[in-house]
């Protein structure tokens, strides 16, 4: 027994380590809520409240018709009229519009006589993802334009309804992706920073050295070092749970005790990942800076914002060691999706490799060091 | 000039001295970065990976995106519509016959949507009702879902123009010519690389900044440099000072890599780019400082850093995300947040060139955030003294 009296004092000693001091524990707790708040708001894809310029010099039905339509769509915001292609191109360079429709003097003209009519559509390819989107907007609302006149030509007007169904997120809530998503991220966040320093401050502060001459053994040590922050992250994980649905609303539609048990493997790879990073490391600031480089490209790699089926083939095997990948398709599946167990188990194993191989190489390191 | 130092009258003496201190400082600042390798590693490596990320990993276009093809009946008119669908740059089709075929990999996210014509689809000249076709998306990734549904509704508008057209034997009414202008070529690193510059500046003046003086802090050898005769002002200029043209020398690094080895255009001047950045690294300074002065502990200097520079400079900065669609209440917050106003101007210098007056309304912006910063931070230091 005198090895769990042992190990239980260090864990308090950890705890109190990383509590003792109120800013401390505020920041663990505040942060982490505002966080949870703007960012599932602020990270959407969506593209809203477009403003765009017109310049038309066509004083036709069908130039109206068409700019008629376009302030009809719920996408753009404003439509501001210019007279000169000058006035178009400043707007656009000084990025206060990020479309441009050009309609040429002979539109309505061209398209009563039965010849192509043009229309030109700029955008600005600095901002290329969100320009694609508005284009894809203009174009659909040009294409139905084009098809009615078409077939107001022949005299019957009709076109293909296309029917959408949004499984598992019928409207399409951003937030029903994102909080989940945070889930994931804020126990890396938390769970590495925290980690990452523990070894770190103790060597800087000269406390390791007391440590080692304790009568705790090195895999103790370690124990007591893994424990913590896999409260605090199980802490923090809860939270957003909660928050996920009560506040957000989000339908938990699969087993809580499966996203649980997974998450126990997650938070141990990622605090193994933070205890290497913290053996490798002399100082406190060594930690926190390694601790960020290995964190974001775990994110950015992860599919938290974009799907890794978009990635280069030959980057894709590189997303297969960021633990976050793993728990995200668990964390998405069991909230919207009721996820088949064998499916969150395929992703668990993995979690539980990553996490003995990185404990494995602390472990080592650690005991290398105090030899 | 030595001699003249040492016999030095009173009025010249104090410039010397202060010379001679800054001098010291900013040798003392400069031998700390350059002698802990986690600094290297911020600067230059970190960079490094970002830029080989978005540079080549990281597309915000979906392009490729897989999905089923549902043709329920294949009558020659389904057909048609299935061939646009398949000759989309925007989709991998499967086909099948069933929808069931697909249902699981839905779920599985093994495919993004399932496209349904279902049997009694006809023409669009044909009389009766109109024809429907289903559109199926996996919702939990809603980004995903809309781009699939925004270009199946595409393929399916484009097809139905040029039917019509042909049934009423005649050209499309209208032709439209589409011209993204600065990227024709819509790389996504032309915009990424721009954004990422702003995010190693963000952790090089920042972060490094605020863990490197909290650490002074932490260990009493600020208050031991309060003790000497140096003023407050110029402890905290010789602190920044190495930061600011480290954050300068990996800001270049960046660019170079950027321009010579991705290829992205660098149609602007190098003096833009350097007085946008140069003004940009004030208000990240002035941050870092007011962190470590704040805190002087370099756990909370950390996350305080972590949470109001690195993620807003990511998030709410317009890098990923359309700041036009947040919430009202969001798009306040991304007025503080100084990336907003680096990143547009610096990727114009990509690929734009020099468009002076949004550069200078940007530059005066962030030098007007830093200065606020600066004086709170000059504040809390000096108080902690008193």
């Amino acid at each position: 027994m005198m090895w769990w009296i042992r190990l239980k004092a260090l864990i308090i000693k950890e705890l109190l380590a990383i509590l003792r001091d109120p800013r401390g524990r505020l920041i663990l707790v505040g942060p982490p809520i505002l966080q949870l708040l703007v960012f599932s708001y602020a990270a959407t894809l969506e593209v809203k409240n477009v403003d765009i310029v017109l310049l038309n010099q066509d004083s036709g039905a069908w130039s109206q018709e068409l700019v008629n339509r376009i302030a009809g769509a719920p996408t753009f915001r404003s439509i501001e009229r210019v007279g000169s292609s000058e006035a178009l191109r400043a707007r656009i360079d000084a990025q206060q519009a990020i479309a441009a429709v050009h309609i040429g003097p002979t539109f309505s003209r061209d398209i009563a006589a039965g010849r192509a009519a043009d229309l030109q559509i700029i955008l600005d390819g600095r901002r290329s993802n969100a320009a694609q989107i508005v284009a894809g907007y203009l174009n659909q609302i040009v294409n139905q334009l084009s098809a009615d006149i078409s077939a107001g030509r022949r005299g019957a007007g009709q076109t293909v309804i296309v029917v959408p169904r949004n499984w598992f997120n019928p409207n399409l809530i951003f937030q029903w992706f994102m909080v989940p998503n945070l889930v994931a991220a804020i126990a890396l966040l938390i769970g590495l920073v925290v980690t990452a320093l523990s070894i770190a401050r103790e060597r800087e502060l000269g406390t390791f050295d007391q440590l080692m001459v304790s009568p705790l053994r090195t895999h103790e040590i370690l124990i007591g070092k893994v424990i913590p922050p896999m409260i605090i992250g199980t802490f923090h994980m809860t939270i957003y749970i909660l928050a996920a649905v009560f506040v957000f609303g989000v339908p938990l539609r699969g087993s809580l005790l499966m996203l649980y048990g997974s998450s126990i493997f997650y938070l141990l790879s990622v605090v193994g990942v933070g205890l290497f990073i913290s053996a490798l490391s002399m100082t406190q600031q060594q930690a926190i800076l390694g601790a960020f480089l290995f964190m974001v490209p775990a994110m950015l790699l992860s599919g938290f914002a974009t799907p890794i089926e978009n990635m280069p083939d030959w980057l894709q095997p590189i997303t297969y060691a960021s633990p976050l990948r793993y728990f995200l398709v668990i964390v998405r599946g069991v909230f919207l999706k009721d996820l088949p167990l064998d499916e969150a188990v395929n992703n668990t194993l993995p979690l539980a490799l990553i996490a003995f191989l990185t404990l494995a190489a602390a472990a080592w390191l650690f005991r290398r060091r105090m030899e | 000039m030595s001699t003249e130092a040492l016999v030095g009258t009173k009025e010249t003496a104090p410039p010397t001295g202060r010379a001679r201190r800054f001098t010291a400082l900013v040798r003392k600042e400069s031998l700390q970065v350059i002698r802990d390798p986690s600094s290297i590693l911020i600067a230059f490596v970190l960079p490094l990976i970002l830029l080989v990320i978005f540079g080549y990993g990281v597309s915000l276009d979906a392009t490729r995106t897989r999905i089923g093809l549902v043709i329920e009946n294949a009558t020659p008119i389904a057909q048609d519509l299935a061939a646009s669908f398949q000759a989309s740059r925007y989709f991998e089709v499967a086909t099948g016959r069933d929808r069931r075929e697909f249902e699981e990999g839905l779920i599985l996210g093994r495919v993004r949507g399932i496209v349904v014509i279902p049997t009694n689809f006809t023409d669009v000249g044909a009389a009766g009702s109109s024809p429907q076709i289903q559109v199926i998306v996996d919702g939990s990734d809603p980004n995903t879902a809309n781009f699939v549904q925004n270009y199946a509704q595409g393929v399916v508008g484009t097809w139905m123009a040029q039917r019509a057209a042909e049934i009423a034997m005649r050209p499309p009414p209208i032709s439209v010519e589409q011209r993204f202008w600065f990227n024709p070529e819509l790389a996504s690193r032309n915009f990424l690389v721009p954004g990422s510059i702003a995010i190693v500046m963000t952790l090089v003046g920042t972060l490094l900044t605020s863990l490197v003086v909290a650490r002074e802090w932490e260990r009493g050898t600020m208050e031991a440099m309060m003790a000497t005769p140096v003023t407050a002002t110029e402890l905290l200029a010789g602190k920044i000072l190495p930061y600011f043209i480290l954050g300068l020398a990996s800001m270049s690094l960046c660019v170079l890599i950027a321009v010579f080895i991705f290829g992205v255009p660098f149609r602007g001047s190098v003096l833009a780019l350097y007085a946008l950045s140069a003004s940009f690294l004030m208000p990240a300074l002035g941050q870092g400082l007011l962190i470590s002065a704040a805190t002087k502990n370099q756990f909370l200097a950390s996350q305080l850093a972590l949470l109001s520079a690195f993620l807003p400079a990511f998030l709410l900065s317009g890098f990923l995300f359309e700041i036009n669609s947040m919430p009202w209440i969001i798009r306040i917050v991304t007025t503080i947040v100084p990336a907003r106003y680096l990143i547009p101007s610096l990727q114009s210098v990509f690929v734009a060139g020099d468009i002076w007056p949004m550069f200078l309304r940007s530059i005066a912006v962030m030098l007007t955030i830093g200065v606020v910063l600066f004086i709170l931070a000059a504040r809390s230091t000096r108080k902690r003294i008193g």
